[in-house]
């Protein structure tokens, strides 16, 4: 079943039809909501009652467009705040981990590496509510001991970058620590001769050579933190992040706003992923 | 410079230890702490295994427990058939700039938020939707058809939100896959049957088990899916979790749930690498 190897030709036709209509079924879903953005009606289904750009730039009821919509805009500009919290602790932890793995041989490795392992095999919703659970024990605590309520250990956006930012660090560590792994530890000695410090060497040697794995990283993590819904939807507070507000206006009936705002998200992530496949190209 | 290690050592050490201990060991203690406790009156808790007792007698908790974790397996079972043949074509059948571009397209529906997926196949499924329309047009159907809110529907979105984690791992162990060696196994007068039993399979098992692993606990763990396309009938033990915490308020019995799905993957998981003996790191690391 390889191409050197003589197949008739009935067998190559259903073959091919078949991943044909794999990624046909791949595409059918997204392509309707993408078109379906552009339906002058108040459903994102048929009939088809013409061409418009409302559900964009609209800015009367009853077809406000994503621009015009207040609480779309703060919710996606919530999720753009937790999303950079997120990329940037869970890269730069994940940065410390590849190294301590790839640098260090101690007793308890073996151990700490399969714990580092665990948060991707842990379930998004039973990670939300253990974290949840925990920081509402401190804050009891805490207001039993001192009678302080500390709200930022209630459900808000500093559990859900917490809670974004447990599973999304082993992601990282996995992307940076795969391309350390190839890093020829012989030019950081180079460096070392030449009379850098071990830091000076890390710095103008390790991380430039890291950096497309970082930048990966960054670009992952921020998407997956962007997407996030399990873990998220249990930690929520009262400023939603933008797949829990669509979500929720999802459940009381849908308008084809939402079908723009899904429009702008695949292009907005195909873009960033573009960018980063042309940035590692190079 | 010894010294100068240590202190390296101990500084790289803390974000992990940090992290593992704050953010995943202690919360799940906890958790288990909560769920071994039973509320006698307000504020007053006793440690036993009432809620334990109660999701293991209680049918619905059971009933939803089981088929949560049997359409779980066949969501995998499923997609595993559907992706193989497809990453079997990417790896070996197309070439250069075709095979870049298949796998590729394979990457797409991952980088658009899960629940933009669900919404398409809601629109796709829905009474009103493009389905239903199709058929009336073609003449299958003399009225609209409801596709939604069903095990079907939840099916296909399962298979679907999980595509890509077994379509991924399926390539990359098929193309380390030498020619040569499914040649061989011709020249050997093998047909096409023996030999995918024979080599091809074999050769594919790690990243079928890393894929099944991956695809198995995201249908566990979904929760979008099965609300918005299942029907009444087609609750998810996620849902059940849900409503405990967020809902009813009930902490104690909410955690129980959750551990109960922890264990069930734990389970899951551990069983699959036990029967192809491969162990958490290789398969995930």
């Amino acid at each position: 079943m390889i191409p050197t190897i003589p197949q008739s030709r009935s067998f190559r036709l259903i073959y091919g039809g078949y991943v044909l209509m794999f990624f046909l079924y791949l595409a059918l879903p997204l392509t309707v909501v993408a078109v379906f953005a552009f339906n002058d009606s108040q459903f994102p289904s048929l009939p088809w009652e013409g061409f418009t750009w409302n559900w964009f730039f609209g800015a009367e009821a009853p077809q406000i467009g994503v621009f015009h919509e207040r609480g779309i805009l703060r919710a996606v500009g919530t999720s753009v705040f937790v999303a950079a919290c997120v990329a940037v602790l869970s890269v730069s932890v994940g940065t410390t981990n590849a190294f301590l793995f790839n640098r260090y041989d101690f007793r308890g490795k073996t151990v700490l590496y399969v714990l580092m392992l665990l948060p991707l095999v842990i379930p998004g919703i039973v990670l939300g509510i253990s974290i949840l659970v925990f920081s509402s024990t401190l804050a009891n605590g805490i207001w039993d001991v001192a009678q302080m309520d500390i709200q930022a250990l209630r459900p808000g956006l500093l559990l859900v970058v917490l809670g974004q930012f447990s599973f999304i660090t082993t992601i990282a560590t996995l992307v940076i620590s795969a391309r350390l792994q190839k890093f020829d530890r012989t030019l950081e000695e180079a460096a070392l001769n030449l009379g850098a410090t071990r830091l000076t060497a890390v710095r103008t040697i390790t991380i430039p050579f890291l950096m497309p794995a970082i930048i990966g990283a960054v670009v992952v993590a921020f998407l997956m933190s962007f997407e996030n819904f399990n873990t998220t939807l249990m930690l929520v507070g009262s400023d939603a992040p933008l797949t829990i507000a669509m979500f929720d206006r999802l459940k009381e009936g849908s308008t084809p706003l939402l079908n723009a705002v899904s429009l702008l998200l695949m292009l907005g992530s195909s873009l960033l992923a573009l960018a980063m496949i042309l940035f590692q190209r190079r | 410079m010894r010294n100068h290690a240590r202190i390296g050592f101990v500084l790289l050490l803390t974000p992990l230890v940090l992290w593992l201990s704050l953010l995943i060991i202690i919360p799940h203690i906890d958790m288990l702490l909560i769920s071994l406790r039973e509320r006698i009156s307000f504020g007053v808790y006793d440690t036993s295994l009432a809620q334990y007792e109660k999701a293991l007698t209680e049918p619905l908790y059971l009933r939803t427990f089981w088929r949560t974790a049997i359409m779980s397996i066949l969501a995998t079972g499923i997609t595993l058939l559907i992706a193989f043949p497809v990453a079997y074509y990417i790896a070996k059948m197309a070439k250069g700039r075709l095979q870049q571009v298949l796998f590729l397209l394979c990457l797409i529906p991952f980088y658009v938020s899960e629940l933009v997926r669900t919404f398409g196949w809601m629109i796709l499924l829905r009474e009103t939707g493009l389905i239903s329309n199709l058929l009336q047009w073609v003449g299958l159907a003399d009225q609209p058809v409801e596709m939604l809110y069903n095990d079907s529907a939840m099916m296909v979105g399962l298979v679907y939100t999980s595509m890509l984690f077994m379509v991924v791992p399926l390539v990359t162990t098929l193309e380390s896959l030498d020619d040569s060696v499914i040649e061989a196994g011709y020249d050997l007068g093998g047909n096409g049957l023996s030999v995918l039993r024979e080599i091809i399979i074999p050769h594919a098992m790690p990243g079928i088990v890393s894929g099944s692993i991956v695809v198995f606990m995201l249908s566990l763990g979904n929760y979008l899916t099965p609300t918005m396309l299942g029907g009444k009938d087609s609750l998810w033990f996620t849902e059940m979790i849900y409503n405990q915490f967020i809902v009813r308020s009930n902490w104690e019995l909410g955690a129980t749930f959750g551990f109960m799905l922890l264990l069930l993957s734990s389970v899951i998981v551990w069983g699959m690498l036990r029967l192809t003996g491969r162990t958490l790191q290789e398969t995930m690391g």
